[in-house]
């Protein structure tokens, strides 16, 4: 029960803050939607004037962008969240208080989720109002789509915030690309077959790749691809794991160097 | 009962001996003043104390916790307050301090925060967000933060350092009584003599890492031949000992 107040605690703390300050709960929304209509134009222009394909057809491009959405706004959700612990100095009080950095990272996590939720909801509308395209179209099986991003997206998260512990405040502009570098190999709009033969073996590193074969096969109708989602469950219990044991050997690095003294700097 | 025992401290950075085989005790109910210039190992000394650094050898034990194996349960019977460290600026003071209440697990919320924000004279300021304050304002709502729990063990870096005389004086005396209604033990790291000479029952001088003096403020005074501890520290400072 205390652990679940702490929990709360910081939840209030996060709460507190967006209920404050309307720049930041614009961010939340901004880039999902600006993708969205983007995006959602250049698949209704090249449908309409070149022929479609049937996976663009089928709102391949537009389901990929929602999607890839989830995982980036989930990882910037708990960067973001640490961060701003970094940006006002209050590291040094949390980390004396009886908050364990999994509690820390627990409600950081809650607070990813919310933000993805609330920031795709315009996106996901506007998918639907302009483009006709219902991303729960396949069913509650999309979910599993979801989770599974989600999590990616946590973990890619835990390793930035790892980074942060060993480079402190300087390694910020991770935060906003790492992720984004990450896209030419999560496959989101093209097979894995359409990368070369050498950087094909990344790509099915990753649980993204295995996510957005299944998403198309799904969206052309070919039904669940169980492989394809277990490779992906797999996965990502595997790079969590890794993220997890990485993030407290760096937490325990930073408390012998003394880094959580000086993260902001 | 001790609140605070350190054994044969030592951390060692790369090129760094910060803090050089120091011991000493803090009893519940007392105040250790630590004292000496800067880089003499206090901040490092304190966040030791605090579980934030990990000692290169030594052992602490705060309210009877082990902090290398257990710090938990003790960081939940301590508490912090340092000018250095910030509270979040959207939040209001109330909010800040409800976040710190839910952290601490401390019952009765509400009452608790009332009753500070009656003791720090937090009334007006309650709604506020902590980054429109003064200063001061800033100064003495950190101290309410670390009394939220009602610590047994409170560990003040500077706690005084930004207020005018008046209220570092009220503050003071606000200090004085929580130790003498509580029984708390508070380790106060300060550069303020006058404040440590009324505060403090012993005082550990610190050069270099290591402990060069000890002793309660009037006997020191007495050692040294000096009237205060003012003219103790620049005594020792200029003679090369801290």
């Amino acid at each position: 029960m205390q652990s679940l107040r702490r929990i709360w605690g910081m939840l209030y703390r996060h709460l507190a803050m967006y209920r404050r300050s309307w720049p930041r709960l614009a961010e939340i929304a901004y880039w999902p939607t600006l993708n969205m209509l983007i995006w959602g134009f250049t698949s209704t222009y090249i449908a309409t004037a070149h022929g479609a394909p049937r996976a663009v057809a089928a709102g391949g491009l537009i389901g990929g962008v929602l999607l890839w959405e989830i995982m980036l706004r989930g990882q910037l959700g708990v960067t973001i969240g640490f961060l701003e612990e970094i940006w006002s100095r209050n590291l040094g009080h949390l980390f004396v208080s009886p908050l364990r950095p999994g509690e820390l990272l627990g409600a950081l996590v809650i607070v990813s989720a919310v933000r993805t939720l609330l920031g795709l909801l315009p996106a996901t509308i506007i998918a639907y109002l302009l483009y006709s395209y219902d991303i729960f179209a396949p069913g509650p099986v999309m979910l599993l789509f979801f989770l599974n991003l989600l999590i990616m997206g946590w973990w890619v998260a835990l390793g930035i915030v790892s980074l942060l512990f060993r480079y402190g405040a300087g390694a910020e502009a991770l935060a906003w690309t790492i992720a984004f570098g990450v896209t030419p190999l999560a496959c989101v709009y093209y097979p894995i077959t359409a990368l070369p033969v050498w950087l094909q073996p990344f790509a099915q590193a990753l649980p993204a790749a295995h996510i957005f074969e299944g998403l198309r096969g799904a969206l052309l109708g070919h039904g669940m691809d169980w492989r394809q989602f277990t490779l992906a469950t797999g996965l990502n219990a595997f790079w969590a794991a890794l993220s997890i044991a990485i993030f407290a050997g760096e937490f325990r690095r930073a408390r012998i160097r003394g880094a959580l003294l000086a993260i902001g700097e | 009962m001790q609140a605070i025992s350190v054994q044969n401290l030592i951390k060692r950075y790369a090129h760094t001996l910060a803090v050089d085989d120091i011991s000493f005790t803090l009893e519940r109910g007392q105040v250790l003043g630590l004292l000496g210039g800067n880089g003499a190992g206090k901040t490092t000394t304190i966040a030791m104390l605090l579980g934030l650094l990990v000692p290169t050898s030594g052992s602490i034990t705060v309210l009877g916790h082990d902090m290398a194996r257990d710090r938990f349960p003790a960081l939940a019977r301590m508490n912090f307050s340092s000018p250095y460290i910030a509270l979040p600026a959207r939040l209001t003071v109330y909010e800040n301090l409800a976040v710190y209440g839910h952290l601490y697990n401390v019952p009765d919320l509400k009452r608790r925060i009332a009753a500070l924000a009656e003791q720090f004279n937090l009334g007006t300021l309650l709604q506020r967000p902590a980054g429109e304050l003064s200063a001061g304002q800033k100064t003495r709502v950190a101290l309410a933060k670390s009394l939220i729990n009602q610590p047994e063990l409170l560990l003040l870096d500077e706690p005084t350092a930004s207020l005018d005389p008046d209220t570092g004086d009220y503050v003071r005396g606000v200090l004085e009584e929580y130790r003498r209604t509580q029984g708390a033990a508070i380790l106060l790291a300060s550069h303020n003599m006058a404040e440590v000479e009324r505060l403090c029952d012993n005082v550990l001088m610190l050069k270099a890492g290591r402990i060069v003096d000890r002793g309660p403020p009037a006997e020191l005074i007495a050692r040294y031949g000096r009237e205060d501890m003012e003219q103790v520290f620049l005594d020792i400072a200029r003679n090369g000992e801290l």
